[in-house]
């Protein structure tokens, strides 16, 4: 997030889409509820599916999936040509702009309702209303970044907040919300093929000298590595030999099931550490007992920038060890020096010394302060409630043009409907710890999909009834939910449940730089089951 | 009998909200809310409330195993580390570091990542490590 989770609440407009937000981040989608009933903030949800926000929204824009470029752009022709736009902040904050006005241009409303599906009164609506806000701020998650035009999708998000200067305030900003307690301290920490720790990138000799002397080695690669999924490719291919991984669940999370499968079996060799025997898991040729978050100390940081504590509760279960203990063990076992540490803090310490953006973090701090946001430069920085405030971080804020290209495999007589994936309240991305969870697991205890009444109708589906669904990839089976939450012609499935693997259906296609998979979009046929 | 609160930060989604874990005779038996917390004020969502639920499964790993004959057997950590380290070495050396690719994980702690991806950039000397942002 650009802001904090707390700078919200000092909204005047909040446009949301591509989150299901009182479902899959229910304490921020209360704070915006109570931004929106208690303070009057304007709400505005764009997303295909009527979840709740919708319900609560002044209004609901529902796109069709893969469209947002369109009607973000026309938002923008729109708030142009009222004169809406910050002309102070783009004449001295950003570039590019003349080139985005020539571009969103042509996303004339008609445009826009052609592509989109969104009426033509509703799109200026939704433009009035943010672009007349005093601070308006966008928050979005998967619904947006899950498309091969995911990356162009957050560029159109980011041209409209910098447009309408919606950017280095409290209440305004770009706002993505991360799915996983500690994605964004996987990125922060390198878990990445193109950064050192701190977004430090391989490519640039400086920062590689700088690694390999604190390391005290030689000949860190200056190549970026694989994506998760090239690595799977790669996998298949036999390029890529042997995989180590730690507490993912490949299996069921990325896209096409039943490639992801054969390419692990193709391996010489795969360590898999967990805390469960995973699906993925299963196919290892070693497995080793990782902890969970109870059994040992560490720090994860929040969506909003936000370090904080991880606290030991009980000791590791059977012979299980702390994943950092294992890490350090194998490679010490393999002759890696640098690896005999005492504590996670003494890791911090490592950490902040080579991290700028965290070089003001310690154990000590944390404790005293409860959490620290991120950059935190030094043992006297207070840390960064939002990003951007009088100037960005490369300088000027860059306009990039985008124009709407339609998702990868689009719905054909073939395989008449859009699939569309995420998850539910109840569980969590492939179910490892929630449906080991026995409350949850209750609430929640088999895989379904979500279907329109007039669909299903013309099916001859009934609510509850099993139906089957294929792609050009694979089929499932699950019950239908017979629905309006989906309008027609689109079918929702979670991906939780490895008895009904939404995957097995999902199309690997991915954005072309960031490589993440289209798993907002493929083509599905139904059958009664 | 020994009953301890201990403040931690919840494993789920990326909201940061905290939570303790009651912790009794050396086991968690529950969660509750924090109410000074910035976050989450007092609040959680049903899966937080939850987030003790499956610590002490039964489905847990307590060995490290290792693929025989198809067929997985219980073994010590000693064998399973000097396995890995065999083959991982003798991929390097024979098919070169990018020959080996490494997930890192969004549910482990920033020092867990962090080690991660010195082991695999320093040691194995490739940056083929990347985690679920892209899932």
């Amino acid at each position: 997030m650009t802001n904090s989770v707390l700078d919200l609440e000092e909204a005047d407009c909040i446009l949301i889409t591509g989150s299901n937000t009182t479902e899959q981040h229910p304490i921020i989608g209360t704070r915006i509820l109570r931004a929106h009933e208690e303070r009057g903030a304007k709400l505005i949800v764009a997303d295909p599916r009527r979840i709740q926000m919708a319900i609560h929204a002044d209004l609901w824009l529902r796109q069709r999936p893969g469209s947002d470029v369109a009607w973000l752009n026309g938002m923008m022709n729109i708030i142009i040509n009222e004169s809406l736009a910050d002309e102070e902040f783009i004449a001295n904050r950003t570039e590019g702009f003349e080139e985005v006005k020539e571009a969103v241009a042509r996303y004339t409303p008609d445009v826009v309702e052609r592509i989109s599906g969104i009426p033509q009164e509703e799109l200026r609506q939704a433009a009035l209303m943010y672009g007349q806000a005093e601070r308006a701020a966008i928050v979005y998650a998967m619904g947006i970044t899950q498309h091969t035009s995911g990356v162009d999708h957050v560029k159109a998000c980011a041209n409209l907040a910098m447009i309408t200067g919606n950017l280095g305030r409290a209440g305004t900003g770009v706002n993505p919300l991360r799915g996983q307690n500690n994605v964004q301290g996987a990125c922060d920490m390198g878990a990445l093929v193109n950064v050192y720790p701190g977004y430090q990138v391989v490519t640039n000799p400086e920062f590689t000298q700088k690694f390999e002397e604190a390391w005290g080695v030689t000949g860190c690669s200056d190549k970026v590595g694989l994506t998760v999924t090239e690595m799977i490719d790669a996998a298949e291919r036999g390029e890529v030999k042997a995989m180590y991984i730690m507490g993912e669940n490949p299996v069921l999370s990325d896209p096409d099931s039943n490639h992801v499968i054969e390419a692990l079996q193709a391996l010489d060799l795969l360590v898999v550490q967990d805390i469960f025997l995973t699906e993925t898991a299963e196919l290892a040729d070693v497995v080793l007992p990782g902890c969970s978050y109870a059994e040992k100390d560490g720090t994860f940081t929040g969506t909003d920038r936000r370090v904080q504590l991880v606290r030991q509760a009980v000791p590791p279960i059977g012979d299980s060890k702390a994943d950092w203990v294992i890490i350090c063990e194998l490679a010490q076992r393999m002759g890696a020096r640098g690896f005999d540490y005492a504590s996670p803090a003494q890791i911090m310490e490592e950490i902040a010394s080579l991290t700028p953006i965290y070089a003001g973090v310690s154990y000590q701090r944390l404790e005293e302060q409860g959490f620290l946001q991120w950059p935190c430069r030094t043992a006297e920085d207070v840390g960064t409630p939002y990003l951007h405030e009088g100037q960005f971080t490369r300088g000027l804020g860059k306009m990039h043009v985008v124009e709407y290209q339609d998702p990868a495999e689009m719905p054909d007589d073939e395989y008449p409907f859009m699939l569309t994936t995420g998850r539910n309240m109840f569980h969590f991305h492939t179910g490892s710890m929630t449906r080991r969870s026995a409350k949850l697991e209750q609430e929640s205890p088999e895989g379904y999909v979500e279907v329109n009444p007039e669909d299903a109708a013309e099916l001859g589906v009934s609510d509850g009834e099993q139906v089957k669904l294929l792609s050009r990839r694979g089929e499932i089976q699950a019950k239908a939910w017979v629905t309006d939450r989906v309008p027609r012609g689109l079918v929702f499935a979670p991906f939780h449940y490895a008895e009904a693997a939404a995957n097995v259906l999902t199309n690997p296609a991915l954005d072309p730089q960031a490589k993440i998979p289209e798993y907002k979009v493929c083509a599905v046929r139904l059958e009664a089951a | 009998m020994e009953y301890r609160n201990v403040l931690t930060t919840c494993p789920y989604c990326g909201t940061g909200c905290a939570l303790y874990l009651q912790v009794l005779d050396g086991s968690v038996v529950g969660t509750l809310p924090v109410k000074g917390h910035p976050i989450s004020e007092g609040a959680l969502c049903i899966k937080g409330w939850n987030a003790h639920g499956f610590i002490h499964h039964a489905d847990r790993l307590t060995k490290p195993l290792i693929r025989e004959q198809g067929q997985f057997r219980e073994a010590g950590w000693d064998e399973a580390y000097n396995l890995i380290a065999d083959r991982f070495s003798s991929f390097k050396s024979d098919f070169g570091p990018d020959s080996l690719a490494v997930l890192s994980s969004a549910k482990c702690t920033n020092e867990e990542n962090y080690l991660l991806q010195k082991f695999t950039r320093a040691f194995l000397g490739t940056n083929n490590v990347d985690h679920c942002a892209r899932l």
